[in-house]
């Protein structure tokens, strides 16, 4: 028990604290050496009729819509895409094996590769994606997927779809594999259609696990960085909270307010899975 | 009427066959129970009956309707799991209430159905609790009573008992007689233990690698088992089988040579069997006396006595038998142990003959239907 928690202490709450304490002070990567102390105002401080802080920036908050967008969107669409794969790959079919690795490939690549692999398949003026679609008629000019404010965000939500759904086939399919196969063949007995199985015995037997894979891929979700900034870098239509938290921390080289912002961005998750917990609990019909 | 016929039904799965060519009649409100060692394909028998698995070839009637080619739910059956197979989510009212509910009766029938089944399982009180919360016994009756709700024309039971412990599963057989009787079901029960099969049973179906080896009631099976495999599988301790030379044989009775020397007669038709012939005996533990004849066939040192209460099995070290030992069920008050030198006797109507092929021969003045 010892050794853990002061492993914890040291990878994890070290790091933290320092980051929460620099959030109350005035340090910036110039110079951390003098810092004075100045309490909230990073979050938030009323000053001569104006207000200042994180909390008063307003691209702040669009970075929190686009993550909160980026999160519900995302995850919804993995775990859909997710559980119709998973169903489909605990089906025995010749080649299962095959395909069921086939299909984390996407999860096997890093991510900076990935998305670097996406920022060139979707380029608008050498990308397969444009090319493709303006061979076929679908479009009559060069689209620029990851530029266009509008399209962005969506640029980055299918690219994360792509990749991600892998992971959540990977938990969805061990979920599948732990339900009672002999409630199939009684409900086979009892003439059950397949859609009254899936919504009746599959999905409430599966709710446990799959709760745990939306919970997994949503605290993933929320710090999204590495995938948004390589593929807009700091555009303000993508931009996450944690690509906010960086820009001000290493762009802005301000320490202070950067760190006040991760702090908020950690507090956000953190919330938020409290939430999801609460949620999924408190779920009837789920004791075991 | 027969409830459930079978004609030729065989089944592989792939090149390797599960069921040879297995013919059965069922009558309406008998008791039948497949018996047999593990994987002779008494649950693949089941199976192919309730529709889970497909047939290779044959045909199935189940009320005289023929089923194969049916999905499940439209052969009017019921099938109780192993396993129970209840669904974990569901608690026992809503598990037993789950398949009529999809077969669109209304809710007041639904509800008649399940307390009354409930009533007569005596789990009134446990209908809202889940399986997990259940008993074993509990769960056993929740799937009991989930069988019953659907008003089968033939309940389906794979080892209904086996999950429980030993004084449960006696209790619950009793139950499960007293049940068949009131509800005057056709029930095809499957199961591996001699007891429950000789207990429950109107009829038994003593099945091996995929094949009928007889069927009959219980104490036909008992009494004339038709070859050495249901001599052995039938009745406990297992029948003891002796190698033996035929010395003479005629239609009335064979005198069999033992290979210590000793003989024997059996009350069997011989006519088949020629002298010299090689053949196995066989005598149950408990159709074996103790005599002071010194001529007596069986006579050898006591290995192993043991004391049940109401019996004592004696373990006699006998050449030529098939274990290399000969079991002898002996009153409880015989003061034998370990080194005691005992002469057995077994009457000449209770001896089988087996001819080299396995197959018994016909007792004597009687006819095997």
């Amino acid at each position: 028990m010892t050794p853990m928690v002061v492993a914890l202490a040291v990878a994890a709450g070290w790091p933290l604290a320092r980051t929460v304490w620099l959030s109350f002070t005035d340090a910036t990567l110039a110079g951390p050496a003098d810092v004075a102390w100045i309490g909230f105002a990073n979050y938030l401080e009323h000053d001569a009729g104006e207000w200042y802080g994180v909390l008063a920036d307003p691209q702040w908050w669009h970075a929190v819509r686009n993550t909160l967008v980026f999160a519900v969107v995302s995850v919804g669409l993995e775990t859909m895409l997710g559980l119709a794969i998973a169903l489909a790959l605990n089906t025995p079919f010749r080649g299962r094996g095959l395909v069921r690795a086939a299909v984390l490939v996407p999860w096997a690549i890093p991510t900076v590769v990935s998305a670097k692999l996406w920022a060139w398949m979707l380029n608008d003026e050498f990308g397969i994606l444009n090319h493709v679609l303006l061979g076929l008629g679908v479009i009559s000019a060069p689209i620029a997927w990851v530029a266009n404010p509008d399209l962005a965000l969506g640029a980055v939500i299918a690219v994360d779809v792509w990749k991600t759904t892998p992971f959540m086939v990977l938990l969805i399919l061990a979920g599948l594999q732990m339900l009672p196969q002999d409630c199939y063949e009684a409900a086979r007995v009892d003439g059950v259609s397949p859609v009254k199985v899936f919504l009746r015995v599959t999905l409430p037997l599966l709710w446990p696990a799959l709760a745990v894979a939306v919970a997994f891929r949503a605290l993933d979700a929320l710090r999204i960085f590495d995938l948004v900034y390589v593929l807009t870098a700091n555009s303000t239509s993508t931009m996450s909270i944690s690509v906010y938290a960086r820009q001000q921390l290493i762009d802005f080289q301000d320490i202070g307010y950067g760190s006040a912002a991760s702090t908020l961005v950690f507090l956000t998750i953190g919330l938020a899975a409290i939430a999801y917990l609460r949620l999924v609990r408190l779920r009837p019909g789920e004791t075991a | 009427m027969a409830a459930v016929v079978l004609r030729s039904v065989t089944k592989q799965f792939g090149l390797s066959p599960v069921l040879r060519d297995i013919d059965l009649e069922v009558a309406d409100g008998e008791l039948v129970v497949l018996v047999g060692p593990s994987g002779c394909g008494k649950s693949t028998l089941l199976r192919v009956i309730a529709g889970l698995e497909e047939l290779t070839h044959g045909s199935i009637e189940i009320a005289g309707r023929r089923v194969d080619g049916l999905p499940p739910q439209e052969r009017s059956v019921a099938m109780m799991f192993q396993s129970y197979a209840l669904y974990p989510h569901m608690t026992a009212y809503q598990n037993m209430a789950f398949g009529l509910s999809l077969a669109r009766y209304d809710r007041a029938e639904i509800a008649r159905r399940v307390h009354h089944a409930a009533e007569r399982l005596q789990i009134s009180a446990l209908l809202d609790r889940k399986p997990a919360e259940l008993s074993g016994g509990q769960r056993q009756r929740v799937a009991l009573g989930r069988a019953i709700v659907r008003d089968p024309a033939v309940f389906l039971l794979d080892e209904p008992l086996s999950n429980l412990d030993a004084g449960l599963r006696a209790r619950t057989r009793l139950e499960l007689a007293k049940l068949h009787r009131e509800l005057g079901a056709t029930i095809l029960y499957v199961t591996h233990d001699q007891l429950e099969a000789m207990t429950l049973g109107q009829r038994l179906v003593v099945l091996r690698e995929g094949r009928v080896e007889q069927v009959g009631t219980p104490l036909e099976i008992y009494r004339l088992p038709r070859n050495v495999f249901v001599a052995g599988f039938i009745g406990s301790p297992a029948m003891n089988f002796l190698d033996a030379s035929v010395v003479s044989a005629d239609v009335r009775e064979v005198l069999c040579k033992l290979e210590g020397g000793a003989l024997v007669r059996a009350a069997v038709n011989g006519t088949p069997l020629h002298r010299d012939e090689r053949v196995t005996v066989g005598v149950r533990p408990e159709h074996l006396h103790q005599t002071s004849d010194p001529e007596a066939p069986l006579h050898g040192n006591v290995t192993v006595a043991e004391v049940v209460g109401e019996a004592c099995y004696a373990y006699l070290e006998i050449a030529g038998a098939r274990d290399g030992f000969v079991v002898a069920r002996l009153d409880a008050d015989t003061p034998v142990r370990a080194g005691t030198a005992l002469q057995l006797h077994a009457p000449p109507e209770r001896v089988h003959v087996f001819d080299a092929a396995g197959d018994a021969l016909e007792r004597s003045g009687m006819r095997r239907s």
